[in-house]
């Protein structure tokens, strides 16, 4: 799945998660410009995006993110793999 | 298994999005429909958010039975609330949850000033991990089990409320394998003797098993429980099975609350067997040993033939000739249901609604207490809208998943058996046959009295506590006050002088009806208020309720009461017996708070006239 792909999904995710439809999902976006996502929404973002892209993050993997540009590098890793 | 017995819906967003828009009542009604389908993990978290909105907005909402839930956990439990929420609306209740802060389930039970007392729950959640329980140093299934049980005692002392222990998710590694038992110091062998010991003792407690352990067998371990999840942030249950973890308890909270199914509806055709009876005859239809769809057919029989053992009642649905329908059930020598198993037999063209709307009314019952089986994708879709509260499984065209897709929907959660639900479907047959007489007695009087009835009544006795705790907290249509006790508060008002308590039974020529009608009087000054009356709504227009009149008067007479005090609090579903004090001769002398109250002299009280034999074995009712 390439990038292009990803992020319309991922907005979807995200919006859905963070309960703001008028979220708009940049590669530079990090927790900090979020409202809402916190430790707790963490993991359900995670497991969502886990569930609908149908991959499994590694924990170091999880750790080393900081941004959603880097998440979307990983799904885009991840679903070549499958 | 995960929600596969619910529909997909794929107006889900739009339908979501309009609720704010909506009255109150419809409000309701929307989020219990969308409840109703099959959700992911971020569909339930929308639909939790939009019900949390409206109640904001709205305060409580119609139709939907409020109830205070209290998780006490020692390890995450912060993304159980939604999937809780969500399976209560699926059920018509509106859980509102406290959760205690991490970890602090036991000081929180313990210190008197803590939130939990302030929130003071109707239900308690004790949700503690394996490793808590059974991987700690020196961890024995002794020391774990003793814990548990204090939790309990202390819950139940301070609260008087329905308690809900988990079992422990087995989530330890092994240290030997299959025999791991033989090392009894391992804590995966611990694990396990806490699983197999918790049954006996909860039972003991009157405490409700949460069986994760057993749960979790349909998906797996690997689906509910990943330990990279637990190492990072302590969830014992995966996000992804929470919604499963909140259906599986909203289910042993609504059976407490009598919100359980108590019918199971059948389809015929392609349902019960296959082919079409009308088209291919008695020959035509596969059903039976040798071949593979014929054997999945017989599984459906057997396992509704099992629901009946244990109180379930069942009705045939079905658009048919009534002479076809029946052909199988009289003549085809491999049925398993007969005839007289079958409560209520409707073969007919009139469309399924109606007729649904028809079973629910002779057997009395509401119709969120059905359960509709259809193989036809049609006719369920035309149920599910008509009558959005019977519930309607989603089916595959696979007969062999019939009967695992219709355990796995859990629509008959039951927390307790009585030997009156072991007789229940010969009751309703017998019914039936009642029914038949009335249509051929001439006057009302005549038929009664040839039903030849003995009532046979006491205050309440030990033997009799759990079937009396069971009708408290599941009648619903002939329920005066509508207050849910648990077995520890009836027993309380058993032994209180200050309460005369009041059960029957009625025989009558078909057989043994069971436990039927309970009453409970408060003795206050020179007043006996009746705090709770009940029956259930099998014995209905027999003269049960001026019996019991007679029964509980004179018992408060012979207390020194010179008044009684009826009351009626209407709820949803009682409206039956809006009336019931009126027409007792009661008269009604105020209003409060939503609650009716009347009252009856007792000094020129005469009893009734009723049409049955009293058979008073205890004496102690009548006692000074």
């Amino acid at each position: 799945m390439t990038q292009q792909e990803i992020y319309p999904r991922l907005t979807k995710i995200m919006r859905d998660v963070f309960d703001d439809d008028n979220l708009v999902v940049t590669p530079e976006l990090t927790a900090n410009d979020v409202e809402g996502w916190d430790s707790v929404s963490h993991i359900t973002l995670v497991v969502a995006i886990e569930e609908a892209f149908g991959i499994k993050f590694k924990s170091a993997e999880l750790e080393k993110m900081k941004n959603v540009g880097q998440l979307v590098e990983q799904i885009e890793k991840k679903t070549a793999e499958k | 298994m995960q929600f596969n017995w619910l529909p997909v819906r794929e107006d889900f967003d739009e339908s979501l999005r309009e609720v704010k828009t909506l009255s109150a009542t419809d409000t309701a009604r929307r989020l219990r429909e969308l409840a109703t389908s099959r959700l992911d993990l971020t569909q339930t978290s929308k639909l939790d958010r939009a019900f949390l909105n409206a109640l904001k907005l709205h305060g409580p909402l119609p139709g939907l039975e409020l109830l205070r839930l209290a998780i006490l956990g020692s390890a995450t439990t912060s993304h159980l609330p939604p999937g809780i929420r969500v399976a209560g609306l699926r059920r018509g209740l509106a859980i509102e949850i406290y959760e205690a802060p991490y970890g602090m389930y036991y000081q929180e039970l313990n210190s008197a000033d803590s939130a939990l007392h302030t929130f003071n729950p109707q239900a308690i959640l004790l949700a503690i991990d394996a490793r808590h329980l059974a991987a700690s140093d020196g961890a024995t299934a002794d020391s774990a089990l003793d814990l548990l049980r204090s939790c309990w005692l202390k819950a139940r002392s301070t609260f008087r409320c329905q308690v809900i222990q988990q079992t422990v998710m087995p989530v330890l590694p092994t240290l030997m394998g299959s025999n791991e038992d033989r090392m009894p110091s391992s804590p995966a062998a611990v694990l396990n003797e806490i699983n197999r010991r918790l049954p006996a003792l909860a039972a003991d407690e009157s405490v409700d098993l949460l069986a994760l352990d057993r749960i979790i067998l349909d998906d797996g371990l690997a689906f509910w429980h990943d330990p990279a999840l637990w190492l990072r942030s302590k969830h014992e249950v995966h996000p992804r099975a929470a919604a499963l973890y909140g259906e599986h308890l909203a289910r042993i909270l609504a059976a407490a609350r009598g919100r359980s199914a108590k019918c199971l509806v059948l389809d015929l055709d392609n349902t019960l067997w296959s082919g079409v009876i009308g088209d291919d005859g008695l020959e035509g239809i596969v059903l039976g040993q040798g071949s593979e769809i014929g054997e999945a057919h017989l599984d459906l029989q057997r396992y509704a033939l099992s629901l009946t053992e244990r109180g379930v009642i069942l009705a045939v649905c079905s658009k048919n000739d009534e002479a076809n329908a029946l052909a199988p059930f009289t003549s085809h020598p491999e049925m398993i249901l007969k005839r007289e198993h079958i409560a209520c037999f409707v073969a007919n063209w009139t469309d399924k609604a109606t007729n649904l709307r028809s079973i629910a009314k002779q057997l009395n019952i509401g119709l969120d207490a059905l359960v509709f089986v259809d193989d036809n994708p049609a006719e369920r879709a035309i149920v599910r809208q008509e009558l959005p509260t019977v519930h309607v499984p989603e089916l595959s065209d696979e007969p062999s998943a019939f009967v695992s897709t219709l355990s796995a929907a859990g629509y008959f959660e039951a927390l307790r058996l009585t030997a009156d639900d072991r007789a229940r479907a010969s009751q309703y047959q017998a019914n039936a046959e009642r029914d038949r007489l009335k249509d051929s007695a001439t006057d009302m009087d005549t038929y009664l009295q040839s039903l030849r009835m003995t009532l046979t009544a006491g205050p309440f006795d030990s033997l009799s506590l759990q079937r009396i705790t069971q009708l408290v907290n599941k009648t619903n249509q002939f329920n005066l006050m509508t207050e849910r006790l648990t077995e520890p508060e009836v027993l309380a008002r058993m032994n209180d002088p200050r309460w005369l308590t009041l059960y029957a039974r009625l025989t009558d020529r078909f057989g043994d009806n069971g436990l039927i009608a309970v009453v409970m009087a408060r003795l206050e000054n020179s007043d006996a208020i009746i705090e709770t009356w009940l029956m259930s709504c099998r014995v209905l227009g027999r003269g049960v309720e001026q019996a019991c009149l007679n029964l509980i008067a004179a018992a408060a007479q012979s207390h020194g009461a010179k008044r009684l005090i009826g009351q009626y609090r209407p709820t949803e579903k009682n409206g039956m017996v809006r009336g019931l004090y009126t027409n007792l001769g009661f008269t009604r002398f105020a209003e409060a708070g939503g609650t009716m109250r009347f009252s009856l002299d007792l000094h020129n009280f005469a009893p009734r006239p009723v049409w049955m034999e009293i058979n008073l074995p205890r004496e102690a009712l009548v006692e000074q």
